[in-house]
Order: structure tokens, then sequence, then C-alpha cells
């Protein structure tokens, strides 16, 4: 190592230096005391500034005008409010769905993937990621149920014993969607909620007033004993595991949307690893784009989250984007290769079409941009540039389900049919679900510690730094 | 429910005829769009107005198309085509509701679209390959005249509802109640769906295909028949006659 050559010379202080320097980089290596970390996530938690108001009411205008007044106006009127038309039956309502979908994917992908397999580095953001799940599902909720045609019928889609003697349609992806939502929702929740308790049992010890009477109902009176923590630690771990591959069925379920169909573009027998891994490539980048903006607005919590986080979600950035490229080029070949006319005639129109700026703009952000920066250690550890390349990944997948569903739809086995898609309504209801992803989190950033403060001393107490001879390691205990 | 309407097996259908069918004579087509108008006249088809028709909303269950290729002068047209509801065998728009709104006829073989159970997630016009169905965006005016034509026979669609061509399926009712009445076999030619009975050169001619000499299955062995997208595999219940030679007109 380079800091072992520079011992030769300045042994004494480069030794100093390069602990010091380690302590700083790394937050396992950075303990403070239980006590005072308790305090500064608290402070966190209870330090608002007008400005935070200033957003959240302006977040909340916009939840009130964008979504409930516009999507009521939808329900009273139909969707001919919305841009729809034949033959493109489906427009940016899907966009959305699937687009939230790929964003809530990646925070319980973050959160169970990197607890499974012990990556240190996950600690402290784990509930910022798992957060962002809960929330973005809400999203896609509310998007797929703008998107029916009789939304207050849409329980019809439930199974249960009813007067109607009807089972919803268990050959329709649809009803899969539908199952599959509702269970990542019920055990992201669930997976949000186990690793809260003793959160929520430390803030509880530590407030007055409403607060202390939320905290103490959520808390579920945990103590502490080495029973309760047994039992938590053993649900924990069960949901690490068993969230994954609920994680994989969802999105390849919503796939099936699309993948079932005979549709030229649509029926691809890649879509499942394809919609996942661009799920993965939103998620991550919209992860990265949370914890730059709790790190740069909340309290205390440049100690938490810091440079090597970002610099661990640009490498998982980086990787993600190349695996999604290599899909993107297997999902166009394979369908290019079959020679089917029709496709071949859609294959054209995404690139030479109205919207072919859209087909290029999402290459450039999702391929392009990602591999010219992230590949810098110092650029990714840049929250501004990071944030930046995120935005725009972000931008470019939505605009990668842009063209899968609205634009694809434009084209079918009659030209005679072919129309253009004017988004109508759609707008303002997805300024609203935006608003209200980041309403809900701006509320929960008040009323939940966005750090896992237990899981973060845990970390701290097996790392240890030691001397071997003149050079300093670091050591970790194995904690399980 | 005792049986489901969908088919495990794609073979069960592969040598099924079909019960009801229909033979297109596009030689003898004018593209006068009565049958259009006709066909909105006895289903209850609402008007959407200048704008939405034009946007492509219109709900026309069966349309006339029609195609032109290359510069004036050297225009040169397609013959007309009507393309409505191919009330296929193995109907692609069936499996993918999620409520049943689409499901299958055993009795008479059609594709039925259930109004009352539709919730509206357009997924089956998606997956229709003939563009067929169409969809209530908004609640239509009827005016006051046009008020009074409604036909009591065909349910009034609401707002948020897929809609398509039936095979005028309450007539198709009527003539079977009648026959049964009378202790017979329906006759050929006794029943004819809106389209055909308005059609003015014959070209709609509607039929059993499963009584070999009516004159839909005659004239659909003719080898000038030919189906849309037999390829696909959703055997498609109506029949397009054509010559070869296309009276200087494209293909």
């Amino acid at each position: 190592m380079a800091v072992l050559a520079n011992s030769a010379t300045h042994a004494h202080t480069s030794e100093q230096d390069h602990e010091a320097h380690l302590r700083e980089e790394h937050l396992m290596l950075d303990p403070r005391p239980r006590g005072e970390m308790n305090a500064m996530v608290m402070e966190s938690m209870q330090t608002t500034s007008w400005k935070f108001w200033v957003a959240a009411g302006i977040m909340a205008i916009l939840v009130a005008v964008c979504l409930f007044y516009y999507w009521g106006y939808m329900i009273a009127n139909g969707l001919g409010v919305a841009g729809v038309n034949r033959p493109i039956y489906w427009g940016i309502f899907l966009v959305n769905t699937v687009f939230w979908i790929g964003i809530s994917h990646a925070g319980t992908f973050v959160s169970a993937l990197l607890r499974v397999f012990k990556a240190e580095f996950r600690r402290p953001f784990t509930r910022a990621a798992e957060l962002m799940t809960t929330f973005g599902l809400v999203q896609a909720g509310l998007s797929i149920f703008m998107h029916m045609g009789r939304v207050w019928l849409s329980y019809w889609l439930a199974p249960y014993p009813n007067q109607r003697g009807l089972w919803p349609n268990f050959h329709s992806p649809l009803a899969w969607d539908f199952l599959a939502i509702n269970t990542y929702l019920l055990s992201s929740t669930m997976y949000l909620f186990l690793p809260l308790i003793p959160d929520l049992a430390m803030a509880r010890d530590r407030s007055t007033g409403w607060r202390k009477t939320l905290y103490r109902i959520l808390a579920l009176g945990f103590r502490g004993t080495e029973g309760e923590w047994t039992h938590l630690r053993f649900a924990m771990n069960l949901f690490a595991f068993a969230i994954l591959p609920v994680m994989f069925s969802v999105h390849t379920i919503v796939s099936w949307d699309f993948a079932a169909a005979m549709r030229p573009g649509w029926s691809s027998t890649i879509f499942g690893p394809y919609f996942v891994i661009g799920a993965l490539q939103s998620g991550l980048s919209a992860v990265a784009m949370v914890l730059i903006v709790v790190r740069a607005t909340m309290k205390n919590m440049k100690y938490f989250i810091r440079p090597e986080h970002l610099d661990g979600l640009g490498k998982l950035m980086l990787i993600i984007s190349m695996s999604w490229a290599y899909f993107f080029f297997n999902d166009y070949m394979v369908q290019w290769y079959n020679g089917d006319k029709w496709t071949d005639a859609l294959l054209h129109f995404h690139e030479e079409g109205p919207l072919g700026w859209m087909w290029y703009a999402m290459l450039i952000f999702n391929v392009a941009v990602p591999w010219l920066t992230l590949w810098n250690k110092n650029w990714r550890r840049n929250p501004t540039l990071l944030f930046t390349v995120g935005l725009l990944v972000n931008i470019a997948m939505w605009f990668e389900r842009y063209i899968i569903v609205p634009t694809s739809l434009s084209i079918n086995r009659f030209p005679f049919t072919y129309q253009f898609y004017k988004p109508g309504v759609e707008i303002p209801l997805t300024i609203g679900t935006i608003s209200f992803f980041i309403l809900l989190y701006m509320l929960a950033s008040r009323l939940i510690p966005l750090v896992p403060v237990w899981e973060v001393q845990e970390g701290q107490m097996a790392h240890s730094l030691r001397k071997f001879g003149k050079e300093t390691v670091v050591t970790v205990s194995d904690l399980e | 429910m005792a049986k489901h309407n969908i088919p495990e097996v794609k073979a069960d259908l592969e040598n099924t005829t079909g019960i009801w069918g229909m033979a297109i004579d596009q030689d003898l087509c004018t593209g006068c769009q009565a049958c259009v108008a006709a066909c909105a006249m006895e289903n209850n088809i609402a008007f959407v107005g200048e704008t939405d028709a034009g946007y492509g909303r219109s709900l026309h269950w069966l349309r006339i198309e029609h195609a032109f290729e290359g510069e004036f002068p050297e225009v040169q047209t397609s013959g007309f085509q009507p393309v409505l509801c191919q009330q296929c065998g193995n109907a692609p728009c069936e499996p993918v509701c999620p409520v049943f709104a689409s499901v299958h006829s055993q009795a008479q073989d059609l594709n039925l679209q259930v109004y009352n159970r539709c919730v509206g997630t357009r997924y089956c016009a998606n997956n229709c390959p003939y563009v067929a169905r169409v969809f209530n965006m908004r609640d239509y005016d009827r005016p006051e005249p046009l008020s009074n034509q409604l036909n009591p026979d065909v349910t009034v669609r609401r707002r948020g509802i897929m809609e398509k061509c039936t095979f005028c399926i309450q007539r198709i009712h009527k003539v079977e109640d009648q026959a049964k009445s009378e202790g017979r076999e329906v006759l050929d030619g006794e029943m004819q769906p809106a389209c055909a009975q308005a059609c003015p050169a014959d070209a709609i001619i509607f039929g059993r295909l499963d009584d070999p000499e009516s004159r839909v299955s005659k004239l659909a062995k003719t080898g000038r028949g030919s189906q849309l997208f037999e390829d696909l595999g959703t055997l498609p219940r109506v029949t397009y006659l054509k010559e070869e030679k296309d009276y200087g007109r494209l293909g």
C-alpha cells in the first residue's frame, strides 16, 4: 500500500495521519458514545427551520391541487380529460406506476441485500432507503388506480368470496400485479417497522408530550432485554431473506403486463430481468439523491452519511448501469433479430419517430453519463455531481418506460389506426405523485429516526483499529 | 362456476369451426359507411363529437379502412376494408382481463364483453391485434332527438367501460328464441347483424359456420377467402373475400 511506502520516511506522523484519515473516512471507525448519537438523531429529528415548513407547505398545496383535485376531476369526468385514446390505451399513469415501483425497489434492495451479505457501509442509511420503498409503493398504487376507468370498483380485483360469485382472473397479469404490489407493500412496511422498534423505544425514552405518546404506542413496549433482541434479530433476518424474492417477483410481474401481451415491442421474454435491472437503475439513483438531500438539509447528518457512502452507492450505480446497458442491448437484439415487420417498424419509430430525442436521451443519461463520470472516485464522492447523475438517470428511466408504454402503443398492426399521444391531466397528476412522495418523506423525517442508531452502534462496536507492527489494520469481529 | 371459459390447451381450439361467422367481400364493398352508421344506431353507440373523434376516441365498433400511397397525381389506393371484432376462437383479449369482463360465450362461440364487470384497465384493447375495441372516455351527451332512438335491447354504456362489436348478439338471441319456440333450427339468412342488413352491396354475409351448407360457410371456402393475421393463431371468425387481381389498386 502507498501508506506503507510512505511510512519508511515519515514513520511517526504519517501513521497518525493514516489513522486519523481512516477515522474521518469511515463512520464505523469513528465511534461516538451511544448517548451522544441518540441525542444527535433526536436533535436532527426535532430541529425544524422555517424553510422546512415553507417547502412542506408548497408540497402540501401541490398534493391537494395536483393530486386530489385533478384526480377527483378525472373520476367525475372520465378518462377523457387524460390523454389516452385509441390505440394508446395506456399512458403516463402506467409509466408512473412502473417508475414508482422501480424507485421502491432499491430501498429494499439496498437494505435487504446489503444486510444479507453483511456489507457494513449500509448501516446508517438502511432506514432512509426502506422509507423510499414504502412511500414509492404508495405512489405506484395511486398511479395504477388513477389509470382505471372505474376506480370505484377496484375492489373487484381482490379475491374474496363475494355476492357476484366471481374470482379475479388468475390468467391475467393484472390480477397478479394487484396481489404482488399488495404483498410487497405489506412486507416492505413490516421490514421497515422491525428495525425501527429499538429506535422508537430510544425516541420514547427521550421525548415528552405527544411524541412520547406516539412512540410509546409504536415501540410496542420494547425495553431492550436479551429475549426481545433475540426475537427481533430472528425476525429481521427472516424478513431480509424473504423480501428479496418478493422484490424480484414484483417487478417481473409488472413486466408480464407487457411481456404477456401479443404486441410488437412488448412480447419479449427478456422483460423480466430487464425490468428488475431498470428498477434498480432508477432506484439506486433515487437512494443516492435522497441521501444527498438528507445530508445537506438535516442537522448532524454529515456525521452519519459520509462521502464513503456516496462512493459505495456510486459504484453500485455504475455496475447497475452496465447491467442495464447489457439487458437493453439484449432486448433490442432479440426483437430486431426475429425479423417481424411490425417490430421492425416499431424499432424504427423509436429512433426516428417524433420522440426519437427521448430514445437518444435515454441512452445518453442511462449509459454515457454514468459511465463517463462514476468511474472516478473523486467525482463519485462529490454530492452535487452524484445528485445530478442520479437525477439524469431517473429522467432517463422515466423516458424508458414512456418509450415502452405510450410510444410503443402508437404503432400496431393497423397503420390506419396510428395515433400520437398528448398528455392531459397526467401532467398535474405526475407532479402530484412526486410532491406526495416528497411530502411523505419530509413528514417521516420529522417523526421517525432516519438513522438506525442501534445498527450504527452495533457496527462501530464490531470495528476496531489495531496495530500490527507499524501498520494500522482495520479488524471486524463477526457479530452472529 | 362449474366450467370456466378459458380453454387450458390451445390445441383444443384448433379444430373448432366456430358457430356464428361473417364473410366480407372486399370486391363488393364501396366504402359507403352505411354499416358504420347502422351499427351505431343498433348498438346505442355514443357520438363523441368532433374533437374527441379527431383525437382517435370515436366509439365505432366497425371502421372502414382505406389507405393511400404516393404523391398526387400518382396516388394509389387500397380497397376498402371493414374491420370489426373478429370474434376470435382463441381471443387474446380474454385471458388478460383481471375481472372476467371479457369472456367467451360457449353457446354462441363469441367474445362477450360484460359491461357491468368492466373496471376499465383497458388491457384487452392493448392486446387486441385488430384494434377492434373502443373505450368510453367520458359520459357522452345524447341530445333530445337522439335520446329517442336508443335500442331497448342494448345496454347504454357509461364512462370507464370497454366495448366492442358483439355480432349484434341481441338479434342472435331473438332469432334463436324464435326458432326454439317454433321447434326448428335457425334458418340460413334469418339472422342478420345491423351492418349486413344495411350493406347496399350485400358485401357482408352472416350465418352459421358450423353448417357447411350455409352461404357464409360456402363463401369462406371459395379460395378467395383469407383471414386477418392468421399467423397469430387467434382463429378469427371473419373471412375477407378478395380476388387476386386488384383492379388497379394497392394490394
